[in-house]
């Protein structure tokens, strides 16, 4: 009897070590990634870091700025979050509300392709097809711009956005919109004024995963925006070139030695990569737990 | 003033099927391009030759081998560490301090950008480890990466199966473990399994982590152990289609390598879906 009751406990210990390694693993993230950003502080000054409008990692004296590369990021992501949410939500309104239970379960796996091509393909795609096609319509020098690379990173956070509005907007409660209807709303009214409103916390929660989503890509924009560290105008810099924090580290890394500045400097680009990711994953859980209390 | 209402329905719902109707397009579009131009450059010397002059001819046999490594050591780390994590979280966790942390600590990995991992993993495994870049440390990248994956499935697997089988078998004096053993593991396992598989696809298209911790532009022969550096499909893709001087003339050898990395994502999923649907009915009966 003693000796079950040890074995029980043994496995209870066992696998609460498994569950505290996601814990270990997070720790263990940050510890790693700030030591060796923070390290760059020891000889470039944070100030410069973080307002210095150049990134030339190996010109003489070196600059480190992060706002071109911070601003590359947010042309692209902005770009991206423009043109897939409006698509991404009607396209989750249709399959939940519109669409015959039989197109619906042929639309969602569909959808879900888009979330299992690997980026690089992304990536591939757009440099083969879309690059081309930009730079033909638009009469520009180069088609591997901000706006490229914001195409092809709203594609790729299609499948997010509609799958989770999606979830947001069937788990409203039939009552509701049947209520809607009896006062003789017809059936699109009740869903931009019942429906969506009373799914609009888990269609956010949607949305900020999609911008993570964006953000951290690396592949895609790497291969399709062109790579030039400089500060993008908005809207102008949208048709020109630019670089992202992501494709900084990926593009540079190979080439650094370790421990010097500039591979610190990457470390510190991954920090802030980091850090806002948290941020935005912390804010779309909170969202998403608090419409989950409502309904 | 009601036929008003019935015009902005109208449009409103053709703008939705046109919305929905591009989603469709996009993904129609993408998979013509890659299979259309990718099934003439796939045979078998495709995928069972080495590359050869400056990898403008030949196979991709090194980069398919690679892909394969990490996916078992991969999937072999993740996968007992993400199913024991997921029992601890559905069967025996309390809501409290504890459990919020694992929670977020999982929520928060999943976020994560791929690329974020692939600095912790050269900083930690590469580097302080002494694993230096080889399969050893971009498995192991890769494993944080999928973790949150495969405990996530887990969880749903383990949450689809009644209580009234845990409370029957409790109430019959068997214990806790045991009870989960025997009585809840059998029927949630496929779809633990289906995390994993799913995951596959995951660890087969990731790049920018592998490319921070070990995968190699080309090597002339396979890697012979976990120390080694290695090829793999995405970073082989990507170094044709970006790099060399040959970009051009190597075309169809990158379509070619896409549309292995497309089938084997497509493949898993379409897996991975059909056993979690089986299984389903079977619970269902």
């Amino acid at each position: 009897m003693l000796n079950r009751q040890l074995k029980e406990k043994g496995i209870e210990s066992l696998l609460f070590a498994a569950g505290a390694a996601a814990v270990l693993a997070l720790f263990l993230l940050c510890i790693f990634l700030f030591k060796d950003g923070l390290l760059l502080f020891e000889n470039y000054p944070i100030s410069s870091f973080l307002t210095d409008t150049k990134w030339y990692p190996t010109s003489e004296p070196e600059h480190f700025g992060l706002l071109p590369l911070l601003l590359g990021s947010l042309i692209v992501t902005v770009g991206a979050i423009l043109f897939s949410v409006p698509l991404g939500i009607a396209t989750a309104i249709y399959i939940s509300e519109l669409a015959d239970p039989k197109i619906s379960n042929i639309l969602k796996p569909v959808t879900e392709i888009l979330a299992g091509i690997p980026s690089v393909v992304y990536g591939f795609f757009g440099l083969v097809i879309l690059v081309p096609i930009v730079q033909k319509t638009l009469q520009i020098p180069t088609g591997q711009t901000a706006l490229t690379g914001s195409i092809m990173l709203g594609i790729m956070a299609l499948p997010t956005i509609i799958s989770i509005s999606e979830d947001a907007i069937s788990s409203v409660p039939r009552s509701i919109k049947e209520g809607s209807l009896a006062l003789g709303s017809t059936k699109w009214q009740t869903i931009y004024k019942v429906t969506v409103p009373a799914a609009l916390s888990g269609i956010s929660a949607a949305v900020m995963l999609g911008v993570g989503r964006a953000i951290g890509e690396t592949m895609t924009v790497m291969m399709v925006t062109g790579n030039s560290a400089v500060i993008p105008g908005f809207p102008s810099g949208l048709f020109a070139p630019v670089r992202t924090m992501t494709a900084t580290i990926a593009l540079e890394m190979g080439e650094v030695p370790q421990g010097s500045d500039h591979f610190h400097a990457l470390f510190a680009i991954g920090s802030v990569l980091f850090i806002t990711t948290f941020i935005i994953n912390i804010i779309a859980n909170y969202i998403k737990r608090r419409y989950r209390f409502n309904l | 003033m009601f036929s008003n209402a019935k015009l902005n329905e109208k449009i409103a719902f053709g703008l939705l099927k046109i919305a929905t109707g591009m989603v469709v397009a996009f993904v129609l579009v993408i998979l013509y391009y890659i299979v259309s131009n990718g099934y003439s450059a796939i045979s078998i010397e495709f995928i069972t030759e080495m590359p050869r002059s400056r990898m403008t001819e030949g196979g991709i046999y090194p980069a398919i081998v690679g892909t394969l490594y990490l996916i078992i050591g991969s999937i072999a780390v993740a996968m007992p560490l993400g199913m024991l994590a997921a029992i601890y979280l559905t069967e025996y966790s309390k809501p409290g301090k504890t459990t919020w942390a694992i929670e977020m600590a999982i929520n928060n990995l999943a976020g994560t950008p791929s690329v974020v991992f692939g600095l912790f993993g050269l900083a930690m495994f590469v580097k302080y480890l002494g694993f230096g870049a080889s399969i050893l440390s971009a498995s192991l990248t890769l494993a944080l990466l999928i973790l949150p994956v495969i405990i996530r499935a887990s969880q749903e697997a383990l949450l689809t199966v009644p209580k009234e089988y845990r409370e029957a078998s409790l109430a019959l004096g068997v214990t806790k473990w045991e009870t989960i053993r025997k009585v809840v593991l059998p029927s949630a396992i496929p779809g633990m399994i289906t995390g994993a598989i799913l995951s596959i696809g995951r660890v087969a298209g990731e790049t920018a982590p592998i490319l921070l911790t070990g995968a190699a532009y080309f090597l002339p022969r396979l890697p012979d152990s976990i120390y080694s550096q290695f090829m793999a499909l995405p970073y082989h893709l990507y170094v044709l289609a970006t790099s060399g001087t040959s970009i051009a003339q190597t075309r169809p050898i990158q379509y070619g390598t896409a549309l292995i990395l497309l089938i084997i994502v497509l493949c898993v999923n379409i897996v991975a879906v059909s056993v979690r649907s089986h299984y389903r009915k079977k619970l269902k009966r």
